[in-house]
């Protein structure tokens, strides 16, 4: 996974709550088995909106999503996540995500950054004016030309993973030792002979 | 040692290492694994060089994907998809329930059904709905797919803990409501977000009363409150259905398994970070009339009028819904016709749902123009219904009688909703286009969505003449 230090570029805003990931990506282009190319499939049924934002010649490219509450809610498909990387975001910004999203997008290398609704309706009002943000993921800041910095928090060990372009497991098989001394004592709750 | 949840007794016992500050590395119990969240986690496994480490703790099967009408597959996609399970499921050693094999089926009904999910266990598989476990007392929580690479490659996940959350059904559930009614009024109330980042436990006398199938219902629904996991204590009933299914605890192992069962609910004083009260007493049967769980209301209500929610986000969602929805403010919930009724889904296709369904439709026919189906949660339920008659009940009715599989509850294989159509759903998530783009779905029980295939409208099952 490549590395995500700072970012700075446009923002597109989707000023909706609760948006889900069955909208993020239809169930229809779940079927492939490639972990690639799911951007042009981006919230593929309100694209058919030419009014929708994400139709607009400025948001191409532009790197931060600033979401409503509750971004990624519903099904636990990672391909969510893949899409709007893939589209070209490396940075969602809501005041609240669902939690398997919040996990999966960290997984693919877009960070998914949690901030009190006003602090979301000020970067709002800020790009509203001067579109540009920079998104500072090793100092946890995020600052507006117009000098507005808003702080935000960020779990360690997900900061890790997109500073440094982690590969998770490999971080856990260090831990080889202490799953074997687990495992030294551990029964299986059930026999799959059973059934097989 | 002071007082604890269920939830923490269960943490505690799978805490393989606990990072200073950091998540705390989990051991899984059992992974499960279909079609649809797994095929990138398998590919990255295979150039990486990484085996699968416990493939006696994975099982795997065809749910999404598979039609529910006999034939073949024509969908190259989906028959893609399946062949990679397949391939990837022989190559690393997993068993795997295909279609055919009698023993598939959605995932969250055929791990309780054969005895894998148990009481105390971490469960998890790449797919939200694997809450549904937690209604035997297990920490079952849905996955991405790199978290599912995780579990193959490591069998343990790094996890933050959670906040929990008590949500106590109090009174007595009327007569003809169900499982169903109890959980939408909850999301309703606590709303679909309510339960974010927490682990919630289910409590009360409402939910004691309710049969294990029952309370998967709930559990099932428990993402759809946003909660990572819902969960509730063991007691007999957990155990009477767990006793003699294939993998649970047989002989001299099952008496130990309850003995530890036992040690499991949560201790008299624990501490929970949040809860809600949920009033059963004066439950109505509950119909969804927009685009979310939450948005929800009695049978004999109506559609609501955007300009009664104070909060501008709500306002607009709403407004959004009822677009959506082609549903007018201040319309009888009753008034509302339908064009199809999809009775399935991990939420609501074990037996008993078709029973209660079946015996609404018993002698009596679907209304014209309505064009109703049943897909059994798994072989197995569909096998238990044919001996029972139950399909001869729902054909003599009018109704398709399917073979198990996700199906309309999102669409994935042939059976969806066209543009515009209307349909009374069993299954847990009525986002826009979740049946199918452009199609309007309203969730409900069973017994309710039988009533509205009678009706070719929304009715009152307990009014049914
Ligand atoms: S029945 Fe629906 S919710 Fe359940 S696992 Fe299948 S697609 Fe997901």
């Amino acid at each position: 996974m490549r590395a995500l230090r700072t970012v700075t570029g446009r923002a597109v805003v989707l000023d909706r709550a609760d948006v889900d990931t069955d909208q993020i990506i239809p169930k229809q282009f779940l079927k492939r088995i490639e972990r690639t190319g799911y951007g042009e499939f981006l919230f593929f049924d309100w694209m058919r909106d030419p009014d929708f934002v994400l139709n607009r010649e400025e948001s191409h490219g532009a790197p931060v999503l600033i979401a409503g509450r509750n971004f990624g809610c519903g099904s636990s498909r990672e391909h969510a996540a893949w899409a709007l990387e893939d589209f070209g975001f490396r940075v969602v910004i809501a005041p609240s995500f669902g939690d398997i999203f919040r996990t999966n997008a960290v997984n693919s290398g877009l960070a998914p950054i949690a901030l009190p609704a006003e602090d979301v309706a000020r970067l709002r009002e800020a790009v509203g004016r001067q579109n540009e943000l920079t998104v500072d993921l090793e100092r946890l800041v995020i600052s507006h030309p117009n000098g507005l910095r808003i702080e935000f928090p960020f779990d360690a060990h997900s900061q890790e993973t997109l500073v440094e372009g982690l590969d998770d497991i490999a971080r856990t098989l260090k831990r080889g030792e202490a799953i074997d001394a687990f495992e030294a004592s551990y029964v299986p709750r059930f026999d799959l002979a059973r059934i097989s | 040692m002071s007082a604890r949840t269920l939830f923490r007794k269960i943490w505690d016992a799978h805490v393989v290492e606990q990072a200073p500050d950091g998540p705390a590395l989990l051991y899984i119990d059992l992974h499960l694994v279909h079609e649809v969240t797994s095929p990138q986690a398998f590919e990255s496994l295979r150039v990486n060089g990484r085996p699968v480490r416990r493939p006696d703790l994975t099982v795997a099967t065809m749910d999404h994907n598979v039609p529910t009408l006999d034939g073949p597959i024509t969908d190259p996609l989906a028959r893609a998809q399946l062949e990679a399970l397949r391939q990837n499921c022989e190559e690393f050693g997993v068993l795997l329930f295909a279609t055919g094999s009698g023993r598939e089926g959605i995932v969250h009904v055929i791990g309780p059904e054969l005895g894998l999910t148990q009481p105390g266990m971490t469960i998890v598989c790449g797919d939200s709905h694997t809450s549904t476990h937690g209604a035997l007392g297990a920490l079952a929580f849905g996955i991405g797919t790199s978290e599912v690479e995780h579990v193959l490659a490591t069998q343990t996940l790094p996890q933050a803990l959670p906040r929990t959350m008590r949500v106590d059904f109090v009174g007595e559930l009327p007569f003809g409501l169900a499982a169903k009614d109890m959980v939408l009024a909850a999301i309703g109330q606590i709303g679909v977000a309510g339960g974010q980042g927490r682990v919630i436990e289910y409590t009360g006398d409402a939910i004691r009363a309710l049969s294990m199938e029952g309370r998967l219902t709930v559990c099932n629904m428990s993402i759809e409150a946003g909660a990572r996991a819902g969960l509730i204590a063991p007691d007999d009933v957990t155990f009477a259905y767990l006793e003699g299914r294939p993998c649970a605890p047989s002989g001299a192992a099952w008496e130990a398994a309850l003995g530890a069962w036992h040690q499991l609910p949560s201790d008299e004083g624990a501490v929970y970070d949040d809860a809600a009260t949920i009033d059963v007493s004066r439950l109505k049967p509950q119909v969804t009339w927009g685009t979310n769980p939450g948005m929800v209301a009695p049978v004999d209500g109506v559609v609501p009028d955007p300009s009664d929610f104070s909060d501008p986000d709500q306002r607009e969602a709403v407004e959004r819904a009822l677009r959506y929805m082609d549903l007018a403010p201040g319309t009888p919930l009753v008034e509302v016709a339908i064009d199809k009724v999809f009775i399935g889904s991990c939420t609501n296709a074990r037996i008993e749902d078709l029973r209660t369904a079946a015996q609404v439709v018993a002698g009596r026919r679907v209304a014209d123009g309505v064009h109703a189906i049943v897909v059994p949660g798994s072989a197995h339920v569909k096998q238990q219904a044919e001996d029972e008659g139950l399909d001869a009940i729902f054909q003599a009715a009018g109704f398709e009688w399917r073979r198990a599989g996700c199906s309309m509850c999102l669409g994935m294989n042939p059976d969806i909703l066209r543009p515009g159509e209307r349909c009374a759903s069993t299954s847990n998530r009525n986002f826009e286009g979740r049946q199918g783009a452009g199609g309007r779905t309203h969730l409900l029980s069973p017994a309710m969505a039988a009533a509205a295939a009678l009706k070719g409208r929304f009715a009152d099952v307990r009014e049914l003449s």
